[in-house]
């Protein structure tokens, strides 16, 4: 609030309430409604449901597959965040270093922000496909026979690949405007300290990049937790089968496909606990940065 | 002896700008040197030049005997403070100070005792521990005054280093920085824009305009003798007087068609000139005074220390400098301009005649 | 110029060469990662040309484009789907409905609320920001069945308001502006206080000239958002008619391993090329208030 601000009643009340009614009826209504179903079981038959307490989160951490879906979430997770922040960071460090054409290779990099991950699911299914697509191709040469949708670990790899060529740009926007912002005189007092390129990058760029770096972190967490969901539809051709799904995939198949509403609404519940806790520890390790979207 | 030797050394960017023309100047050792101009002049690019962090277009540049163009910034044995001091955010104090010696390879002990000393030396001891972003701005300057002084090196470069503090921290670090250079008897190289550090610290100031030397002096060679109204008006404030004027040979300068007054010296020229007198070397003298002006009083600025006369002598601007215990005056005001303090410059080309 | 002594040159020359290869491998690198981008996008578009039959046959190519206008054709025109009451143009007039109105709704909700929260002495403003911030925790993902639930007893499966409502139900925007009031001087409010202006005339003389280039950068990232969106669309969206590209395109790929006939390549690849193109425009043409917005907005 402002020092200098309007003494008034009646205006702020009516600017704040169509946000206030939108997320009253579209978030905190389904959010209690998701609580309160993972305590329920639902009639199959739409007969009523019952209170059943912590069955659903039992039954979850008892199933042989909902663990197999969240140790495939966790190593998906971590690989799309290892290898797309890896590379993003190797290119924004090149591109600002270059003293011509930094612009171009701005805009050569992350563009691909702008592709919508079912769109870039349904490309690698054309460069991952069976038979004929180039990187399957590629492989063959190599004598080994990728087969998108058949082979778990095929698709698995797939999927990462096309996550991680998917959020590279953000990565790199992110990246290069954090190495843009480090002062040029401490760029050179470093240089009058030290003069080995790679020693100044590990004891002083790199260091101060470690705040957009964590930042990045939560970021990619979240999208390949949540983000992802269109891109991996797209790679198994909406037929789960065998396929590795994430977590937030298989909310969707159990509620939707499988009508299972208690279960689904406790993996909401627990994907949601998820989610606060990473947000928890953003906000303490970093005061005042926060996820979009 | 030579300590630091520049040839014929410029600068030309990418993009055609030509910032530094071709310079040449010795620096003695244990000297220190001021250069200062207005922005833009070319003064941080020659630093930077000496400091490697900018290309040698042309020339050539030796330090301490050997010839280090081509020598990495890290390898020059200097040390540079910067203007906003460049301290590294996420180092301690100590940290900061030690990380030059340590890529150095310098042992651990020796690094321990430089930084040490260093440290005592501004005051900076109980400090070591903290990050930069928890000092003040005072604080940060010693900090990056620090960093500089344990290395030890064959020349300090400091960029504008105080033009970030508030006036009255400014006098104090000037004076200390001066003291410490004094104490460690290493070369210096000080850039600034801003005249009264050039004229306090300096053993020489060089005086640059667009991209070229104007002057190189000691400060009371480029006070008082100015080569050019480029530096006359630089330097002082308020700056010299330059009155326009006529000499016709014939060892009178006309201010205007009936006041004229004796030459300070005969030069071969004749034509428009200027004449510059600083402020405090004009004289209020009675109207009987055979070489009396009449001076059109317009303001007073009170200074404290002294007062400074607006007014017009010959229908041009003249600014006259009393000491506070003179007189107001008032009425009808006469001046004096001695023949000894009087300097001529060609107008075209702004050089002394 | 004559000064410029021999051996500096030749020493500068060795050092100089030094420097060209770094700069050369650096460029390499940069290169080899925009091709990284580019060329999966590029080799699909490069197929639309060829037929269904080739595709099929040869997977990705670089193809003559004989059939290049057919298959943009049957993506923007003949209607498809299990109905067939869906052409391209349609799904892509839809997409633009969800982007920009997606992208409006959000600002002029998230802009009044911010300004409600920064600008007015509220005794609830504290409350209201929490209620409002907390929102940022979840994404709608995580709420993605309870939410259809709620829509779905509120009938507005398949409108354009059950469709972009939902997703506006969160305080990114309402954050940004927050950020972004916060930073404005104090002065200014003073000054136009003084000048006689009141909450309504400061907001539309005063803030939002002010804010021209946040806003822009905010439209820039929840279009490309709006557009985007794939999960919510294709649970509330069970009429053809109200597909957008992102969720559409699935329906004409799916049949890709279904159906006995050849499946429609061209005619997906020519729809995901419709579906990529918009958002990558704007992105790339408005880049700078794209990435001002997108890294300050997270200050």
């Amino acid at each position: 609030m402002k020092r200098a601000s309007f003494n008034q009643l009646g205006l702020p009340v009516w600017l704040l309430l169509p946000q206030l009614v939108i997320i009253g009826v579209f978030f905190y209504w389904p959010a209690a409604f998701a609580l309160r179903s993972s305590f329920y079981l639902e009639d199959p038959f739409g007969f009523g449901s019952t209170f059943v307490g912590l069955d659903n989160y039992n039954g979850l951490l008892a199933s042989a597959q909902y663990v197999k879906v969240a140790v495939f979430t966790l190593g998906f997770t971590f690989l799309v965040t290892f290898f797309s922040l890896s590379i993003a960071l190797v290119l924004a460090v090149k591109a600002d270093k270059v003293i011509r054409g930094t612009r171009t290779y701005r805009t050569l990099l992350m563009w691909v922000y702008a592709v919508a991950p079912p769109v870039a699911g349904f490309l690698g299914v054309m460069v991952f496909y069976q038979g004929n697509g180039p990187m399957t191709e590629f492989l063959a040469w190599f004598g080994y026979e990728f087969r998108l949708g058949v082979n778990y670990y095929d698709t698995a790899a797939a999927m990462v690949a096309v996550a991680t060529w998917n959020h590279i740009p953000v990565n790199f926007i992110f990246f290069l405007s954090g190495l843009q912002s480090i002062p040029q005189s401490v760029k050179e007092a470093a240089m009058i300290d030290n003069r080995s390129g790679t020693g100044r990058f590990w004891d002083i760029t790199f260091p101060l990049l470690a705040p957009t770096a964590f930042f990045l972190l939560i970021i990619n967490i979240t999208y390949a937790l949540f983000d992802t969901f269109g891109m991996i539809d797209a790679l198994v051709k909406g037929e789960p089968g065998n396929n590795p799904m994430t977590l937030v995939y298989k909310v969707y198949v159990d509620g939707f496909r499988g009508n299972d509403l208690g279960g689904s609404s406790a993996q909401s519940v627990i994907l949601m606990v998820l989610v606060l806790v990473l947000t928890v520890f953003q906000f303490r390790v970093m005061d005042r940065r926060i996820h979009y979207t | 002896m030579v300590h630091v030797a520049l040839k014929n050394i410029s600068k030309v960017y990418p993009n055609g700008v030509r910032a530094v023309h071709p310079t040449s100047f010795d620096i003695e050792q244990g000297e220190f040197i001021v250069l200062v101009g207005p922005s833009g002049c070319g003064k941080s690019t020659l630093l930077r030049m000496i400091a490697g962090l900018e290309e040698i277009t042309e020339g050539e540049l030796s330090i301490a005997g050997r010839v280090v163009n081509d020598i990495d910034p890290a390898e020059r044995d200097i040390a540079m403070v910067f203007q906003n001091y460049a301290l590294y955010p996420h180092m301690t104090v100590y940290n900061n100070m030690a990380y030059g010696l340590r890529n150095r390879g310098m042992a651990k002990d020796a690094i321990d005792a430089a930084v040490s000393t260093a440290a005592t030396m501004l005051n900076l001891t109980e400090l070591l521990s903290r990050r930069p972003s928890q000092l003040s701005g005072g604080q940060r300057q010693r900090v990056a005054m620090g960093r500089a002084i344990v290395r030890n090196p064959a020349l300090f470069l400091f960029d504008e280093p105080l033009s970030n503090l508030d006036a009255k921290l400014r006098g104090q670090m000037r004076i200390e920085i001066k003291a410490l250079q004094r104490r460690l008897g290493v070369t210096s190289v000080y850039v600034t824009h801003d005249q009264v550090e050039a004229m306090t610290m300096a053993d020489r100031i060089i005086v640059l305009n667009a991209g070229r030397i104007e002057q190189i002096g000691t400060p009371a060679e480029v006070y008082h003798y100015p080569a050019s109204t480029f530096v006359a008006s630089f330097m002082g404030a308020p700056p010299m007087n330059l009155l326009p004027a006529r000499y016709n040979g014939n060892g009178r300068v006309h201010l205007s068609d009936s006041v004229h007054i004796e030459a300070p010296e005969t030069v071969d020229y004749s034509g428009d000139i200027k004449l510059g007198v600083r402020p405090e070397n004009v004289g209020i003298v009675d109207r009987s005074h055979p070489d009396a002006l009449h001076f059109d009083l317009e303001f007073i600025e009170e200074l404290g220390a002294g007062r400074l006369l607006h007014g017009k002598l010959a229908d041009s601007g003249l600014i006259v400098h009393i000491p506070h215990t003179d007189p107001i005056p008032s009425g009808d005001v006469y001046v004096g301009l001695p023949k000894s303090a009087l300097l001529m410059f060609n107008p075209a080309t702004g050089a002394r005649l | 110029m004559t000064v410029a002594a021999d051996p500096v040159l030749i020493s500068r020359s060795r050092a100089r060469r030094g420097i060209r290869w770094q700069a050369i491998s650096d460029h390499a690198i940069l290169i080899a990662g925009s091709l990284l981008m580019i060329l999966p996008v590029l080799a699909a578009f490069l197929t639309i040309g060829a037929s269904d039959v080739e595709i099929s046959r040869h997977g990705l190519q670089v193809s003559d484009g004989a059939h290049l206008v057919e298959n943009f054709d049957k993506a923007l025109f003949t209607r498809g789907g299990f109905t067939g009451a869906i052409t391209g143009s349609t799904m892509l007039l839809n997409s633009f409905i969800l982007g920009i109105g997606f992208a409006v709704g959000k600002i002029i909700f998230g802009m009044m609320a911010a300004y409600a929260i920064v600008y007015f002495r509220l005794r609830f403003a504290t409350f209201a920001f929490w209620v409002i911030f907390t929102t940022l925790l979840l994404p709608l993902e995580v709420r993605i069945l309870p939410t259809y639930e709620v829509v779905h007893g509120m009938g507005l499966i398949n409108t354009y308001t059950g469709l972009i409502l939902p997703l506006v139900a969160s305080a990114t925007a309402t954050f940004f502006f927050r950020q972004f009031f916060l930073s404005i001087p104090e002065e200014l409010v003073e000054a136009a206080r003084m000048d006689g202006a009141g909450p309504v005339k400061f907001f539309f003389d005063i803030l939002v000239p002010l804010s021209r280039t946040m806003i822009a950068a905010i439209f820039i990232i929840m279009f490309v958002y709006g557009w985007n969106q794939y999960l919510w669309p294709t649970l509330i969206t069970t009429d053809e008619a109200m597909f957008t590209l992102v969720r559409g395109i699935k329906q004409i790929y799916q049949s890709i391993d279904g159906g006995s006939d050849i499946p429609e390549f061209g005619r997906a690849l020519a729809l995901a090329f419709i579906a990529i193109l918009p958002p990558v425009l704007v992105v790339v043409i408005f880049q700078s208030w794209f990435v001002k917005g997108l890294v300050e907005s997270d200050k």
